[in-house]
């Protein structure tokens, strides 16, 4: 093995440690097959590489190196160097490039080897792709996709610099749209619909989900962005939740079932636009509400989601709206410290059960 | 070098255009007419035209904040460019963008962006486009000398330079970048000695030569249509008016500014086609009130021409 495969290997291969049997999407009687969430990715940019000529890889090292955390292995034997594109380390000019791209007709899906190096290209997204449209007045589409993987856990210990969760940065700015799965099935599924998608749309990838299997159908399928998805149906607690929190999440919703708690889980797989709809109702329907994010909490997405059940559902609310969340600090690299900074399984527990008592 | 006739005076009406543009824009941001700001290209007309006169219509250009002439050089109305500096509804961007973001698509504009060096990626991006797509078509960047300063246009020159993509790098040495001098911010006079670092031909022009301009841009096309990858093209110029319209100018002295409007480029160019017998002081006269009367018709179109609904506000943010 050269160093390079052992790189993608080590960086993808971290066992999160989740039961598929969490969140089953795909019924027994449909043909399936289980592919991990980097899998999953794979497979949707295959499929629409495949099926429209338009549609091009740039990055950095996503040729036969196959991305930090080999996404897009096998893509380059396949498509060729045309179509995978490795480039310089020049974050805002790859992006620029993949807006210049999409100008002229092309569906770039740009990656950014880590989310945290995607704010050298802060220019690029925010104030130049996601803009362009209305600028000018409506004369151009900026058609890209920009993966990234971001977040941590599952002892990675890669730190401050490569561990960050950026969502609810790029969900401030009009023009783009966020989109974050959080299952093989959501995430091969979204993949599809933001290279489709006539607008920019940063595409978030957790990490620790990467080698997390689940069941895919064996028929083609898009699913539409902006929308929350019930990831579970319950009557007395709403958790909202987004990324690897939705596992953890689920996990709770399992722990506390046994005291008769019945939470229902809405995972937030598009960030913007917010699906205000699906958040409110089950707001409305359970009166409890716990935010789950591993981002930072201060500005973080439970700000944004809780100010929504606010709004939506203030005349139902049987108490106040509890948030888990990353604390307010840069990632550690000590593991032990690490785990001091997300929350996890047993936070989300406490959660469900302080407001259960309302 | 020899240009045709039609050519040169293509030439003279647009720069004239840009010209009598600018000189309208400024008034009517001086009686406060226009919001915002304006930033005229007084002075860099040849480099504009000479540049864009070398391009075919399927060609694009991205622009700066300082991109009225860049707009006109390559084709754009004067009637829609004016409505979108009142920020007006009949104008290119709908009122949306203003000034700084004139952007006529329809001539083979990829935008104008006011952020210094951002738009030149965009340029890379559509040239590999072109070459993924096999079309012969090239993208030209335009920037300032203070341009050259960004990460962008380093990050921008080695991509578009390793992938041998048909771009042609425009750098207009105005000489500022606001109130800064190049000589403040950069070690070396001549701008396109960064050329060679990046494994491409830099080539330096007198901007105020609109044929010199022409006859390296076309040179500089040529190379990007063949395959054979991007030029540096340095037009030097000088920017005759301030950073904005009515900008005090407190860096620099009336002496000096008044050196080079001894050099500006319509004056200059005039004296060419008439000394050269390519027209006539009538020809030439002609074209002046021609383009006066369009300038003259565009401010009144832009004027009598309806706001923005507020009604529409929301539109365009998402396709």
């Amino acid at each position: 093995m050269t160093s390079t495969e052992r790189d993608s290997v080590s960086l993808g291969g971290a066992q999160p440690g989740f039961s598929p049997s969490l969140i089953v999407q795909v019924p027994d009687d449909v043909p399936h097959k289980m592919l991990t969430y980097q899998e999953a990715i794979r497979e949707g940019l295959r499929e629409e590489m495949a099926g429209d000529a338009s549609v091009f890889l740039l990055g950095e090292d996503i040729g036969k190196h196959g991305g930090a955390f080999g996404v897009t292995r096998t893509l380059f034997d396949q498509f060729g160097p045309e179509r995978v594109r490795n480039t310089p380390i020049s974050e805002n000019t790859i992006v620029g490039a993949g807006t210049g791209a999409a100008l002229v007709g092309m569906k770039p899906v740009i990656e950014i080897m880590f989310a945290d190096f995607s704010l050298l290209a802060m220019d690029q997204i925010c104030n130049q792709a996601a803009k362009m449209r209305f600028m000018t007045g409506g004369q151009c589409k900026v058609p890209w996709v920009l993966r990234m993987p971001q977040g941590g856990g599952a002892g990675k210990s890669i730190a401050a610099q490569h561990s960050q969760s950026l969502e609810a940065l790029y969900a401030q700015f009009p023009g783009l749209k966020v989109v974050f799965p959080s299952t093989p099935y959501d995430a091969k599924g979204l993949i599809r619909a933001a290279i489709r998608d006539e607008n920019p749309v940063v595409f978030l990838e957790h990490k620790m989900l990467y080698s997390l299997r689940g069941r895919v159908p064996d028929a083609e399928y898009v699913l539409p962005i902006g929308r929350c998805d019930l990831k579970r149906v319950g009557a007395d607690v709403t958790v909202v939740a987004d990324g690897s929190m939705v596992w953890h999440a689920m996990q709770a919703a399992q722990t506390v079932l046994p005291q008769g708690i019945d939470v229902e889980v809405v995972d937030v797989q598009t960030l913007a636009p917010l699906d205000e709809a699906t958040l409110g109702a089950s707001a409305r329907k359970t009166g409890r509400v716990v935010l789950v994010a591993e981002a930072c909490r201060s500005y973080g997405p439970t700000a944004e989601w809780g100010m929504v059940a606010m709004e939506q559902a203030f005349d139902f609310l049987k108490g106040p709206i509890v948030r888990v969340t990353g604390r307010h600090s840069p990632i550690p690299f000590a593991n032990a410290l690490e785990e001091g900074v997300w929350p996890g399984t047993e936070d989300i527990v406490r959660a469900i059960l302080s407001v259960a008592e309302y | 070098m020899e240009v045709a006739t039609e050519i040169s005076l293509e030439m003279y009406r647009r720069m004239t255009r840009i010209r009598q543009f600018e000189l309208a824009a400024s008034e009517m941001f001086r009686r406060g007419q226009v919001k915002g700001t304006v930033h005229t290209y007084v002075g860099m007309e040849a480099s504009g035209v000479g540049v864009c006169m070398a391009l075919r219509e399927t060609d694009l250009i991205v622009g700066t904040h300082r991109s009225h002439g860049h707009n006109i050089a390559k084709g754009a109305d004067t009637k829609r460019m004016m409505a979108e500096i009142l920020g007006k509804e009949a104008g290119y961007c709908k009122g949306r963008g203003g000034s700084m973001h004139i952007a006529a698509f329809e001539t083979g504009s990829l935008g104008a962006l006011a952020i210094v060096g951002s738009g030149i990626p965009l340029a890379v991006g559509a040239a590999l486009a072109f070459k993924m797509r096999r079309e012969d078509r090239v993208a030209v960047p335009f920037t300032g000398d203070a341009g050259t300063n960004t990460g962008n246009w380093h990050e921008s020159v080695n991509m578009a330079a390793a992938a041998k993509l048909p771009v042609v790098f425009v750098v207009e040495n105005n000489r500022y970048g606001v109130s800064t001098n190049i000589s403040e911010t950069c070690a070396i006079e001549d701008l396109s000695l960064r050329a060679p670092g990046y494994g491409i031909p830099g080539v330096r022009v007198d901007g105020f030569d609109v044929l010199a301009v022409y006859e390296a841009a076309r040179a500089a096309v040529a190379r990007a249509r063949q395959g054979d990858g991007p030029t540096l093209l340095v037009t030097e110029s000088y920017r005759l008016d301030g950073h904005y319209a009515g900008e005090p100018e407190v860096y620099r002295s009336r002496a000096e500014v008044e050196g080079f409007w001894k050099l500006e480029p319509l004056r200059r160019f005039r004296t060419y086609l008439v000394e050269h017998k390519v027209a006539s002081d009538e020809t030439i006269d002609s074209i002046e009130s021609e383009v006066k009367r369009e300038i003259e018709a565009a401010v009144q179109f832009a004027r009598e021409s309806p706001e923005p609904d507020p009604a529409t506000a929301m539109d365009y943010i998402y396709a």
